[in-house]
């Protein structure tokens, strides 16, 4: 993703603290088990199990995911939206992209 | 495993600046403490350079010079009427730098109650008689360049509170009540952190002090005290209902609802707390689902059951109704 940083992406990731609900390798804590964890994401066919998952998909969805997927549990977050295309890279960054 | 890691530390500096740095001090308070370890320290390290001179003169001096520091009158003098002279003169230097740390309440100086629970901070602003007029918990506000005396006790075990920046740590000791004073000169978000081991989660048992400017603290304390409630949506309503049906009132209490439980925080006001879990997370929306949904895996051993019964919507309608208590 150009111009998007993974490690911008994990600090916010921890601002915002993801991990509440999700585990994701690299955030050693907290290691969330409301949701699912991301450790294959990058390697998914889809987001949510719905969605392309396409970087700029998975940016918008980060961020704000009720607006792709009413029906989503995962609630829109506090995060700007470059800060959402860093978070997307940091996810990319964990599988074979 | 990716070389990028994320801790406790590093969520809890994006919070609140942590770990603290513990050399900065941001009162009076801490300054004098502050201002005691460096004197300390050079103390000793001038005593330590006087010790080595001496070893070598004893060791490679000429020879009268090691009849002297062989002798008894060295002793005497650099043995006991040294060391006696210094840790006296630093004994009166530090109790008098500090002593109005933790004095008696003089006057009509801002009083809050925090006590020790396993594993959060029950705080009560309490008026010029030691009433409670506030309840919170894990927060604590303060006006800018005025001392607060905090009144540290314990519910369960010992505890200990800290706040690096703004003054020393005293232990919470179950059956006594003990004060200390904190002041900040300037606003700001300052971490703490219990600092005496009190089981399971201790290492997740953070705390947070905001110091606001004199007039923004005395409206924030006038709002909070009307109790004001913006419009309620459908979520926010469902979200107070199940509140009171899915049994989170037998443990939290929130002011001018039935919700009167008083084992766990008090959530009166806690849409407007920077953290949640006592200092550990930031409070979003996403976060207080988190927590909500399985409060287990993020502080393992905490009081809280994790409430896997609740369905997506219903941790959103709670959250919707908790984010709206401010």
């Amino acid at each position: 993703m150009p111009g998007a940083d993974p490690a911008r992406g994990l600090a916010v990731i921890e601002r915002v603290g993801c991990g509440a609900c999700h585990t994701i390798p690299g955030v050693h804590w907290p290691q969330g088990k409301v949701a699912p964890q991301l450790a294959n994401i990058a390697n998914q066919a889809l987001v949510a199990g719905e969605l392309a998952n396409r970087p700029d998909v998975l940016a918008a969805f980060v961020r704000d995911a009720p607006a792709l997927l009413p029906r989503s549990t995962m609630p829109a977050m506090p995060i700007s939206q470059d800060e959402s295309r860093d978070v997307a890279a940091y996810l990319y960054s964990l599988g074979d992209r | 495993m990716s070389p990028l890691t994320s801790t406790r530390s590093a969520i809890a500096d994006a919070l609140d600046g942590w770990p603290p740095p513990v050399f900065d001090p941001a009162g009076p308070f801490a300054g004098s403490i502050t201002l005691l370890a460096w004197v300390l320290l050079a103390m000793a390290a001038l005593v330590f350079a006087v010790v080595l001179v001496a070893l070598y003169a004893a060791l490679w001096g000429k020879e009268g010079l090691r009849e002297r520091v062989g002798g008894t009158r060295i002793i005497w003098l650099a043995g006991i009427l040294f060391p006696v002279v210094v840790l006296t003169a630093l004994l009166v230097y530090g109790l008098t730098l500090t002593r109005n740390l933790s004095g008696p309440i003089q006057g009509d100086e801002m009083r809050v109650r925090i006590v020790g629970e396993m594993w959060w901070w029950r705080v009560a602003y309490l008026d010029a008689q030691g009433r409670p007029t506030m309840l919170d918990a894990n927060e604590l506000h303060i006006p800018v360049g005025q001392p607060v005396v905090l009144e540290l006790e314990s519910a369960d075990v010992v505890h200990s509170f800290w706040v690096p920046r703004l003054s020393g740590k005293l232990d919470m000791v179950p059956g006594r009540r003990n004060l200390m004073r904190i002041q900040a000169d300037e606003p700001g978000v300052f971490g703490g952190q219990c600092a005496e081991y009190c089981g399971g989660p201790h290492a997740l048992m953070g705390f947070v002090v905001i110091a606001h400017p004199a007039d923004e603290f005395a409206s924030l304390m006038e709002g909070r005290r009307s109790l004001g409630r913006p419009e309620a949506d459908t979520a926010a309503i469902a979200g107070e209902q199940l509140f009171q049906s899915a049994g989170c009132a037998a443990c939290h209490r929130i002011a001018g609802t039935p919700a009167n439980g008083l084992a766990g925080p008090d959530l009166t006001h806690v849409g407007s707390r920077k953290t949640l879990g006592a200092g550990i997370l930031p409070n979003n929306r996403g976060t207080m689902m988190g927590w909500i949904g399985n409060s287990q895996a993020i502080k393992p051993g905490n009081r809280m059951p994790p409430y896997a019964v609740l369905s997506g919507d219903e941790l959103r309608s709670l959250a919707i109704y908790l984010e709206g208590l401010e």
